[in-house]
Protein backbone atom coordinates (compact mmCIF):
# COMPACT_ATOMS: atom_id res chain seq x y z
CA UNK A 1 0.00 0.00 0.00
CA UNK A 2 1.21 3.56 -1.12
CA UNK A 3 0.39 5.92 1.49
CA UNK A 4 1.49 9.65 1.83
CA UNK A 5 2.82 11.53 4.99
CA UNK A 6 2.67 15.73 5.17
CA UNK A 7 4.35 17.76 7.54
CA UNK A 8 3.46 21.36 7.20
CA UNK A 9 6.10 23.07 10.21
CA UNK A 10 6.27 26.88 10.60
CA UNK A 11 9.83 26.83 9.32
CA UNK A 12 10.11 23.89 6.56
CA UNK A 13 7.24 21.41 4.62
CA UNK A 14 8.52 17.82 5.18
CA UNK A 15 6.69 14.94 2.50
CA UNK A 16 7.43 11.47 2.53
CA UNK A 17 6.22 7.98 0.83
CA UNK A 18 5.85 5.12 2.08
CA UNK A 19 5.57 1.82 0.32
CA UNK A 20 4.22 -0.98 2.80
CA UNK A 21 6.74 -0.14 5.48
CA UNK A 22 9.51 1.13 3.57
CA UNK A 23 10.19 5.19 2.54
CA UNK A 24 10.16 5.59 -1.37
CA UNK A 25 11.10 8.92 -0.90
CA UNK A 26 10.85 12.21 0.50
CA UNK A 27 11.44 16.10 0.46
CA UNK A 28 12.09 18.56 2.80
CA UNK A 29 11.86 22.65 1.40
CA UNK A 30 10.94 25.91 3.40
CA UNK A 31 7.40 26.64 3.94
CA UNK A 32 7.96 30.52 3.17
CA UNK A 33 4.88 32.44 3.43
CA UNK A 34 2.52 30.24 1.40
CA UNK A 35 1.95 26.43 3.61
CA UNK A 36 -0.42 25.33 0.78
CA UNK A 37 1.41 26.04 -2.33
CA UNK A 38 5.08 25.09 -0.01
CA UNK A 39 2.67 21.63 0.58
CA UNK A 40 1.99 21.31 -3.29
CA UNK A 41 5.35 21.79 -4.36
CA UNK A 42 6.79 19.53 -1.95
CA UNK A 43 4.44 16.80 -2.98
CA UNK A 44 4.85 17.17 -6.63
CA UNK A 45 8.91 16.76 -6.37
CA UNK A 46 8.34 13.78 -3.98
CA UNK A 47 6.01 11.83 -6.47
CA UNK A 48 8.61 12.92 -8.85
CA UNK A 49 11.10 10.96 -7.27
CA UNK A 50 9.22 7.90 -6.23
CA UNK A 51 8.21 8.13 -9.87
CA UNK A 52 4.65 7.70 -9.12
CA UNK A 53 1.56 9.77 -9.74
CA UNK A 54 -1.00 11.15 -6.76
CA UNK A 55 -3.46 8.65 -7.91
CA UNK A 56 -1.27 5.59 -6.46
CA UNK A 57 -1.42 7.18 -3.04
CA UNK A 58 -4.14 5.24 -1.32
CA UNK A 59 -3.98 7.47 1.94
CA UNK A 60 -2.55 11.22 2.81
CA UNK A 61 -1.93 12.11 6.34
CA UNK A 62 -1.05 15.40 7.50
CA UNK A 63 0.32 16.98 10.68
CA UNK A 64 2.39 20.05 11.73
CA UNK A 65 1.11 23.40 12.57
CA UNK A 66 -0.04 24.08 9.32
CA UNK A 67 -2.16 20.37 8.65
CA UNK A 68 -4.88 22.29 8.86
CA UNK A 69 -4.08 24.17 4.96
CA UNK A 70 -2.90 21.09 3.28
CA UNK A 71 -4.35 21.53 -0.10
CA UNK A 72 -4.99 17.56 -0.25
CA UNK A 73 -7.85 15.55 1.72
CA UNK A 74 -5.79 13.90 4.72
CA UNK A 75 -6.20 12.66 7.91
CA UNK A 76 -4.84 14.95 10.11
CA UNK A 77 -2.78 13.76 13.29
CA UNK A 78 -1.75 16.19 15.99
CA UNK A 79 2.87 16.36 16.13
CA UNK A 80 2.60 14.56 19.32
CA UNK A 81 0.81 11.21 17.79
CA UNK A 82 2.95 11.69 14.31
CA UNK A 83 6.44 11.97 16.39
CA UNK A 84 5.77 8.85 18.49
CA UNK A 85 4.53 7.06 15.43
CA UNK A 86 7.67 8.35 13.37
CA UNK A 87 9.90 7.26 16.37
CA UNK A 88 8.50 3.63 17.24
CA UNK A 89 9.49 3.72 13.26
CA UNK A 90 13.10 3.78 13.23
CA UNK A 91 13.41 2.74 17.21
CA UNK A 92 11.05 0.79 18.33
CA UNK A 93 12.67 0.56 21.79
CA UNK A 94 12.25 4.07 22.18
CA UNK A 95 10.37 5.29 25.16
CA UNK A 96 10.14 9.43 24.38
CA UNK A 97 10.98 12.01 21.70
CA UNK A 98 12.67 15.29 21.66
CA UNK A 99 11.33 16.98 18.82
CA UNK A 100 12.91 20.83 18.08
CA UNK A 101 11.00 22.39 15.47
CA UNK A 102 11.39 26.00 13.85
CA UNK A 103 8.63 27.43 16.57
CA UNK A 104 8.05 25.11 18.99
CA UNK A 105 9.77 22.00 20.92
CA UNK A 106 8.26 19.13 22.16
CA UNK A 107 9.67 16.51 24.78
CA UNK A 108 6.77 13.10 24.45
CA UNK A 109 7.20 10.22 26.76
CA UNK A 110 5.74 7.31 25.34
CA UNK A 111 5.02 3.35 26.15
CA UNK A 112 5.98 0.24 24.24
CA UNK A 113 2.80 0.03 22.92
CA UNK A 114 3.48 3.32 21.35
CA UNK A 115 0.36 5.19 24.33
CA UNK A 116 1.61 8.66 24.70
CA UNK A 117 2.33 8.59 28.69
CA UNK A 118 3.03 13.00 28.93
CA UNK A 119 4.21 15.28 26.95
CA UNK A 120 5.32 19.14 27.21
CA UNK A 121 5.38 21.79 24.93
CA UNK A 122 6.94 24.81 23.89
CA UNK A 123 5.60 27.22 21.24
CA UNK A 124 4.86 30.27 23.26
CA UNK A 125 8.49 31.52 23.47
CA UNK A 126 11.06 31.29 20.33
CA UNK A 127 14.45 30.54 22.70
CA UNK A 128 14.84 26.95 22.84
CA UNK A 129 13.88 26.30 18.89
CA UNK A 130 14.95 26.23 15.53
CA UNK A 131 13.93 30.14 15.09
CA UNK A 132 16.44 31.31 17.73
CA UNK A 133 19.67 29.42 16.09
CA UNK A 134 18.85 30.97 12.88
CA UNK A 135 19.00 34.41 14.19
CA UNK A 136 22.05 33.72 15.95
CA UNK A 137 23.61 32.09 12.36
CA UNK A 138 22.85 35.49 11.05
CA UNK A 139 23.69 37.36 13.92
CA UNK A 140 27.66 36.06 13.82
CA UNK A 141 27.15 35.65 10.25
CA UNK A 142 28.36 31.70 10.14
CA UNK A 143 26.08 29.06 8.10
CA UNK A 144 23.46 27.79 10.22
CA UNK A 145 24.56 24.13 9.31
CA UNK A 146 28.18 24.92 10.36
CA UNK A 147 27.21 25.93 13.37
CA UNK A 148 27.29 22.95 15.67
CA UNK A 149 30.73 21.54 14.39
CA UNK A 150 31.98 25.34 15.17
CA UNK A 151 30.83 25.28 18.41
CA UNK A 152 32.68 22.17 19.24
CA UNK A 153 36.15 24.07 18.86
CA UNK A 154 35.08 26.55 21.66
CA UNK A 155 37.73 27.42 24.08
CA UNK A 156 36.73 28.87 27.04
CA UNK A 157 32.73 28.36 28.71
CA UNK A 158 30.72 31.67 28.32
CA UNK A 159 27.49 32.03 29.29
CA UNK A 160 24.58 33.37 26.94
CA UNK A 161 22.48 34.92 29.97
CA UNK A 162 19.04 35.79 28.57
CA UNK A 163 16.53 33.87 28.11
CA UNK A 164 14.43 36.08 25.15
CA UNK A 165 15.84 35.53 21.92
CA UNK A 166 15.64 39.39 20.86
CA UNK A 167 17.70 39.96 24.02
CA UNK A 168 20.08 37.19 23.50
CA UNK A 169 20.60 38.84 19.94
CA UNK A 170 21.90 42.10 21.64
CA UNK A 171 23.87 39.82 23.90
CA UNK A 172 25.87 38.42 21.13
CA UNK A 173 26.34 41.21 19.42
CA UNK A 174 28.07 43.05 22.66
CA UNK A 175 29.97 39.54 22.67
CA UNK A 176 31.40 40.22 19.21
CA UNK A 177 32.33 43.55 19.71
CA UNK A 178 34.12 42.56 22.92
CA UNK A 179 36.07 40.45 20.18
CA UNK A 180 34.89 36.64 22.05
CA UNK A 181 35.78 34.31 19.73
CA UNK A 182 33.32 33.21 17.44
CA UNK A 183 32.86 29.13 18.92
CA UNK A 184 32.77 30.30 22.20
CA UNK A 185 29.95 32.30 21.65
CA UNK A 186 28.39 29.35 19.73
CA UNK A 187 29.14 27.13 22.58
CA UNK A 188 27.14 29.61 24.68
CA UNK A 189 24.36 29.81 22.33
CA UNK A 190 23.89 25.72 22.36
CA UNK A 191 24.24 25.74 25.69
CA UNK A 192 21.28 28.26 26.36
CA UNK A 193 18.71 25.90 24.02
CA UNK A 194 20.00 23.02 25.35
CA UNK A 195 19.02 24.12 28.79
CA UNK A 196 15.46 25.55 27.90
CA UNK A 197 14.70 21.78 26.20
CA UNK A 198 16.42 19.49 29.38
CA UNK A 199 13.96 22.17 30.94
CA UNK A 200 10.67 20.87 29.15
CA UNK A 201 12.11 17.19 29.23
CA UNK A 202 12.55 17.34 33.26
CA UNK A 203 8.95 18.59 33.35
CA UNK A 204 8.11 15.10 32.06
CA UNK A 205 10.49 13.09 33.77
CA UNK A 206 11.83 12.09 30.51
CA UNK A 207 14.63 9.46 30.41
CA UNK A 208 15.69 6.02 28.89
CA UNK A 209 15.87 5.75 24.92
CA UNK A 210 14.90 9.07 24.04
CA UNK A 211 15.24 10.02 20.03
CA UNK A 212 16.22 13.54 19.26
CA UNK A 213 13.98 15.03 15.69
CA UNK A 214 13.01 17.74 13.86
CA UNK A 215 16.25 19.30 11.36
CA UNK A 216 18.32 20.88 14.39
CA UNK A 217 18.89 16.75 15.29
CA UNK A 218 21.68 17.27 12.58
CA UNK A 219 23.62 19.87 15.02
CA UNK A 220 25.96 18.26 16.24
CA UNK A 221 26.83 21.01 19.02
CA UNK A 222 23.22 20.83 20.37
CA UNK A 223 23.05 17.23 20.30
CA UNK A 224 26.68 16.88 22.16
CA UNK A 225 25.28 19.38 24.74
CA UNK A 226 22.13 17.67 25.67
CA UNK A 227 23.55 14.82 26.36
CA UNK A 228 25.86 16.63 28.92
CA UNK A 229 22.91 17.56 30.52
CA UNK A 230 20.53 14.98 29.98
CA UNK A 231 20.42 11.73 31.72
CA UNK A 232 20.10 9.85 28.75
CA UNK A 233 22.21 9.77 25.64
CA UNK A 234 20.14 10.88 22.78
CA UNK A 235 19.59 8.74 19.63
CA UNK A 236 19.40 10.54 16.25
CA UNK A 237 17.79 8.55 13.25
CA UNK A 238 19.15 8.93 9.67
CA UNK A 239 16.61 11.63 8.65
CA UNK A 240 15.63 13.28 11.65
CA UNK A 241 13.53 16.31 9.64
CA UNK A 242 11.06 13.73 8.13
CA UNK A 243 10.25 11.47 11.42
CA UNK A 244 6.77 13.85 11.99
CA UNK A 245 5.68 13.35 8.37
CA UNK A 246 6.87 9.45 8.20
CA UNK A 247 4.36 9.52 11.34
CA UNK A 248 1.47 11.19 9.56
CA UNK A 249 1.63 8.26 7.00
CA UNK A 250 1.88 5.82 9.20
CA UNK A 251 -1.06 7.33 10.42
CA UNK A 252 -2.91 7.06 7.07
CA UNK A 253 -1.85 3.77 6.44
CA UNK A 254 -3.40 2.66 9.76
CA UNK A 255 -6.64 4.16 9.65
CA UNK A 256 -6.73 2.85 5.74
CA UNK A 257 -6.51 -0.48 7.46
CA UNK B 1 20.38 73.36 48.06
CA UNK B 2 20.96 71.29 44.69
CA UNK B 3 21.26 67.72 44.06
CA UNK B 4 21.02 65.56 40.91
CA UNK B 5 19.40 62.33 39.35
CA UNK B 6 21.59 59.99 36.62
CA UNK B 7 19.51 57.36 35.41
CA UNK B 8 21.46 55.10 33.08
CA UNK B 9 19.29 52.66 31.14
CA UNK B 10 20.01 49.99 28.67
CA UNK B 11 18.72 51.96 26.34
CA UNK B 12 18.74 56.02 27.54
CA UNK B 13 21.36 57.88 29.93
CA UNK B 14 19.06 60.70 31.71
CA UNK B 15 19.94 63.49 34.60
CA UNK B 16 17.85 65.69 36.14
CA UNK B 17 19.27 69.18 38.52
CA UNK B 18 16.93 69.99 41.42
CA UNK B 19 16.93 72.55 43.00
CA UNK B 20 14.68 72.68 46.22
CA UNK B 21 11.98 71.42 44.80
CA UNK B 22 12.02 72.65 40.97
CA UNK B 23 13.59 70.90 38.18
CA UNK B 24 16.58 73.50 36.76
CA UNK B 25 17.00 71.17 34.18
CA UNK B 26 17.28 67.89 32.44
CA UNK B 27 18.34 65.83 29.29
CA UNK B 28 17.80 62.46 27.77
CA UNK B 29 20.53 60.81 25.29
CA UNK B 30 20.63 57.37 23.96
CA UNK B 31 23.61 54.95 26.12
CA UNK B 32 26.54 54.32 24.27
CA UNK B 33 29.11 50.93 24.46
CA UNK B 34 30.36 52.93 27.65
CA UNK B 35 27.65 53.50 30.26
CA UNK B 36 29.87 55.48 32.29
CA UNK B 37 30.69 57.85 29.43
CA UNK B 38 27.14 57.88 28.46
CA UNK B 39 26.62 58.82 32.18
CA UNK B 40 29.43 61.41 31.89
CA UNK B 41 27.95 62.41 29.33
CA UNK B 42 24.03 63.54 29.58
CA UNK B 43 25.35 64.78 33.35
CA UNK B 44 27.84 67.61 31.82
CA UNK B 45 25.38 68.42 29.26
CA UNK B 46 23.02 68.96 31.75
CA UNK B 47 25.16 71.01 33.93
CA UNK B 48 25.81 73.26 31.05
CA UNK B 49 22.45 74.14 30.42
CA UNK B 50 21.59 74.62 33.86
CA UNK B 51 24.53 77.30 34.22
CA UNK B 52 26.36 74.55 36.85
CA UNK B 53 29.39 73.12 37.09
CA UNK B 54 30.18 70.00 39.07
CA UNK B 55 30.84 71.67 42.57
CA UNK B 56 27.83 73.17 42.69
CA UNK B 57 25.81 70.20 42.86
CA UNK B 58 26.06 68.48 46.67
CA UNK B 59 24.33 65.29 46.18
CA UNK B 60 24.30 63.01 43.19
CA UNK B 61 22.44 59.74 43.47
CA UNK B 62 23.05 57.13 40.40
CA UNK B 63 19.54 54.77 39.17
CA UNK B 64 19.28 52.31 36.53
CA UNK B 65 20.50 49.33 35.29
CA UNK B 66 24.04 51.06 35.17
CA UNK B 67 24.22 52.68 38.65
CA UNK B 68 26.82 51.22 39.61
CA UNK B 69 29.14 52.43 36.67
CA UNK B 70 28.25 56.23 37.71
CA UNK B 71 31.98 57.11 39.30
CA UNK B 72 30.81 60.23 40.26
CA UNK B 73 27.80 59.57 42.36
CA UNK B 74 27.57 59.45 46.07
CA UNK B 75 25.04 56.82 46.42
CA UNK B 76 23.07 54.36 43.90
CA UNK B 77 19.64 53.19 44.47
CA UNK B 78 17.70 50.69 42.38
CA UNK B 79 15.45 51.99 39.83
CA UNK B 80 12.17 50.42 41.18
CA UNK B 81 12.46 53.01 44.69
CA UNK B 82 13.24 55.75 42.91
CA UNK B 83 10.69 55.58 40.04
CA UNK B 84 8.11 55.21 42.30
CA UNK B 85 9.72 58.45 44.38
CA UNK B 86 9.36 60.19 41.01
CA UNK B 87 6.26 59.17 40.29
CA UNK B 88 5.00 60.69 43.66
CA UNK B 89 6.53 63.65 43.07
CA UNK B 90 5.23 64.47 39.85
CA UNK B 91 1.92 63.01 41.34
CA UNK B 92 1.55 63.00 45.40
CA UNK B 93 -2.26 60.59 44.95
CA UNK B 94 -0.31 57.84 42.69
CA UNK B 95 -0.72 54.09 43.90
CA UNK B 96 0.03 53.04 40.82
CA UNK B 97 2.79 52.58 38.60
CA UNK B 98 3.83 51.43 35.51
CA UNK B 99 7.40 51.87 34.14
CA UNK B 100 7.75 50.81 30.77
CA UNK B 101 11.94 50.79 29.65
CA UNK B 102 13.27 49.82 26.60
CA UNK B 103 14.42 46.13 27.92
CA UNK B 104 12.30 46.33 30.80
CA UNK B 105 8.73 46.59 32.37
CA UNK B 106 7.55 46.85 35.96
CA UNK B 107 4.38 47.50 37.45
CA UNK B 108 4.85 49.15 40.93
CA UNK B 109 2.49 49.87 43.75
CA UNK B 110 3.62 52.48 46.56
CA UNK B 111 2.01 54.58 49.67
CA UNK B 112 1.63 58.14 50.16
CA UNK B 113 4.97 59.21 50.67
CA UNK B 114 6.15 57.00 47.23
CA UNK B 115 7.37 54.22 49.14
CA UNK B 116 7.66 50.81 47.29
CA UNK B 117 4.69 48.47 48.90
CA UNK B 118 4.98 46.11 45.95
CA UNK B 119 6.06 45.27 42.35
CA UNK B 120 6.62 42.79 39.87
CA UNK B 121 8.78 42.73 36.69
CA UNK B 122 9.80 41.78 33.76
CA UNK B 123 12.87 41.91 32.11
CA UNK B 124 13.23 38.40 30.04
CA UNK B 125 11.29 38.52 27.53
CA UNK B 126 11.29 41.39 25.03
CA UNK B 127 7.84 41.06 24.14
CA UNK B 128 6.56 42.86 26.82
CA UNK B 129 9.65 45.46 26.81
CA UNK B 130 9.67 48.81 24.80
CA UNK B 131 11.67 46.56 22.73
CA UNK B 132 9.08 44.79 21.34
CA UNK B 133 7.73 48.51 19.71
CA UNK B 134 11.00 49.41 18.36
CA UNK B 135 11.52 46.01 16.41
CA UNK B 136 8.03 47.13 15.36
CA UNK B 137 9.05 50.23 14.00
CA UNK B 138 11.89 48.74 11.53
CA UNK B 139 9.66 46.07 10.35
CA UNK B 140 6.82 48.70 9.47
CA UNK B 141 9.23 51.03 8.58
CA UNK B 142 7.49 53.75 10.64
CA UNK B 143 8.94 56.28 13.49
CA UNK B 144 8.52 55.20 16.81
CA UNK B 145 6.92 58.58 17.41
CA UNK B 146 4.54 58.13 15.02
CA UNK B 147 3.28 54.17 15.60
CA UNK B 148 0.58 55.07 18.52
CA UNK B 149 -1.39 57.70 16.32
CA UNK B 150 -1.37 55.77 13.57
CA UNK B 151 -2.43 52.25 15.20
CA UNK B 152 -5.58 54.26 16.05
CA UNK B 153 -6.43 54.90 12.64
CA UNK B 154 -7.75 51.62 11.89
CA UNK B 155 -9.61 50.10 8.88
CA UNK B 156 -9.86 46.13 10.15
CA UNK B 157 -9.44 45.38 13.55
CA UNK B 158 -7.21 42.37 13.39
CA UNK B 159 -6.18 39.81 16.40
CA UNK B 160 -3.71 41.07 18.36
CA UNK B 161 -0.23 39.72 17.36
CA UNK B 162 1.49 37.40 19.61
CA UNK B 163 2.25 38.86 23.16
CA UNK B 164 4.22 36.03 24.08
CA UNK B 165 7.39 35.66 21.84
CA UNK B 166 8.81 38.98 19.52
CA UNK B 167 10.39 36.33 17.56
CA UNK B 168 6.75 34.87 16.47
CA UNK B 169 4.92 38.43 16.30
CA UNK B 170 7.63 39.51 13.85
CA UNK B 171 6.94 35.92 11.76
CA UNK B 172 2.75 37.28 11.93
CA UNK B 173 3.41 40.71 10.78
CA UNK B 174 5.66 39.57 7.62
CA UNK B 175 2.39 37.41 6.96
CA UNK B 176 -0.07 40.17 7.25
CA UNK B 177 1.88 42.61 5.02
CA UNK B 178 2.50 39.75 2.26
CA UNK B 179 -1.56 39.45 2.37
CA UNK B 180 -1.52 43.43 1.68
CA UNK B 181 -2.54 44.36 5.08
CA UNK B 182 -2.84 47.99 5.56
CA UNK B 183 0.08 49.20 7.77
CA UNK B 184 -1.92 50.98 10.95
CA UNK B 185 -4.22 47.41 11.19
CA UNK B 186 -1.15 45.83 12.22
CA UNK B 187 0.41 48.38 14.70
CA UNK B 188 -2.83 48.40 16.42
CA UNK B 189 -2.15 44.06 16.86
CA UNK B 190 1.23 45.14 18.10
CA UNK B 191 0.18 47.95 20.48
CA UNK B 192 -2.91 45.63 21.51
CA UNK B 193 -0.42 42.88 22.43
CA UNK B 194 2.10 45.19 24.02
CA UNK B 195 -1.48 46.63 26.42
CA UNK B 196 -2.12 42.92 26.94
CA UNK B 197 0.76 41.68 28.28
CA UNK B 198 0.95 44.74 30.80
CA UNK B 199 -2.45 44.21 32.44
CA UNK B 200 -1.54 40.84 33.68
CA UNK B 201 1.79 42.58 34.97
CA UNK B 202 -0.21 45.25 36.75
CA UNK B 203 -2.81 42.43 37.72
CA UNK B 204 -0.43 40.81 39.52
CA UNK B 205 0.26 43.58 42.13
CA UNK B 206 -3.21 44.94 42.13
CA UNK B 207 -5.05 47.46 40.06
CA UNK B 208 -6.25 50.09 42.22
CA UNK B 209 -5.95 54.31 43.22
CA UNK B 210 -4.52 56.93 40.68
CA UNK B 211 -2.04 55.36 38.00
CA UNK B 212 1.29 56.87 36.17
CA UNK B 213 2.88 55.63 33.19
CA UNK B 214 6.26 56.67 33.16
CA UNK B 215 9.19 55.75 30.34
CA UNK B 216 9.49 55.60 26.60
CA UNK B 217 6.01 53.78 26.28
CA UNK B 218 4.50 56.58 27.90
CA UNK B 219 5.17 58.29 24.52
CA UNK B 220 2.96 56.18 22.56
CA UNK B 221 -0.65 56.93 22.77
CA UNK B 222 -1.57 53.74 20.96
CA UNK B 223 -0.62 51.49 24.16
CA UNK B 224 -0.89 53.89 26.38
CA UNK B 225 -5.10 54.43 25.38
CA UNK B 226 -5.20 50.55 25.19
CA UNK B 227 -4.02 50.22 29.08
CA UNK B 228 -6.32 52.29 30.23
CA UNK B 229 -9.11 50.53 28.82
CA UNK B 230 -8.08 47.38 30.07
CA UNK B 231 -7.47 48.80 33.39
CA UNK B 232 -10.56 51.20 33.98
CA UNK B 233 -8.28 54.26 34.78
CA UNK B 234 -6.72 57.13 33.37
CA UNK B 235 -2.76 56.96 33.14
CA UNK B 236 -1.33 60.21 34.09
CA UNK B 237 1.46 61.41 32.22
CA UNK B 238 4.18 64.13 33.35
CA UNK B 239 5.83 66.00 30.69
CA UNK B 240 8.72 64.50 30.09
CA UNK B 241 8.02 60.27 31.31
CA UNK B 242 11.30 59.30 30.13
CA UNK B 243 12.73 61.65 33.20
CA UNK B 244 10.75 59.86 36.19
CA UNK B 245 13.29 57.72 37.32
CA UNK B 246 16.14 60.49 36.93
CA UNK B 247 14.07 62.64 39.20
CA UNK B 248 13.23 60.69 41.77
CA UNK B 249 16.92 59.55 42.51
CA UNK B 250 17.37 63.67 42.84
CA UNK B 251 14.73 63.66 45.34
CA UNK B 252 16.40 60.93 47.17
CA UNK B 253 19.83 63.25 47.55
CA UNK B 254 18.01 65.95 48.40
CA UNK B 255 16.43 63.77 51.56
CA UNK B 256 19.98 62.51 52.21
CA UNK B 257 21.19 65.82 52.01
CA UNK B 258 18.71 67.21 54.73
CA UNK B 259 19.02 64.55 56.95
CA UNK B 260 22.66 65.38 57.46
CA UNK B 261 22.01 69.17 57.33
CA UNK B 262 19.75 68.41 60.48
CA UNK B 263 22.57 66.00 62.29
CA UNK B 264 25.20 68.42 61.95
CA UNK B 265 22.37 70.86 63.82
Amino acid sequence: MLTAGIDAGSLSTKVVILNQDKIMAYEVLATGIDIGAATKRAMDNVLEKAGISLQDVESIGSTGVGKKKVPYKSVQGTEVVCDTKGALYFYPKSNGVIDIGGENCRAIKFDAEGNIVDFALNDKCASGTGIFLDAMAKALRVKPEEMGELSLQSTEDIEVTSMCSVFAESEVVSMIHRKVPKNNILRGIHKSIASRVVGLANRILLEGNVIIIGGIAKNIGLVTTLNELMNSELTVPEKPEVVGALGAALLARERKE
Amino acid sequence: MITAGVDVGSLTGKTVILKDNEILAWNIIPTGPDSSETAKEVFDMTLKQAGLTMEDIEYIVSTGYGRVVVPFSNKNITEITCHAKGANWFFPSVRLILDMGGQDCKGIRCDDTGKVTNFAMNDKCAAGAGRSMEIMSGLLDTPLAEMGGLSLDIKNRLAPLSSTCVVFARTEVLGYLHEGTHKNDVLAGACEALADRVYTLLKRVGIEGDFVISGGIAKNIGVVKRIEQKVGLKANICFEPQIVGALGAAVFGRGILEKKTAKKK
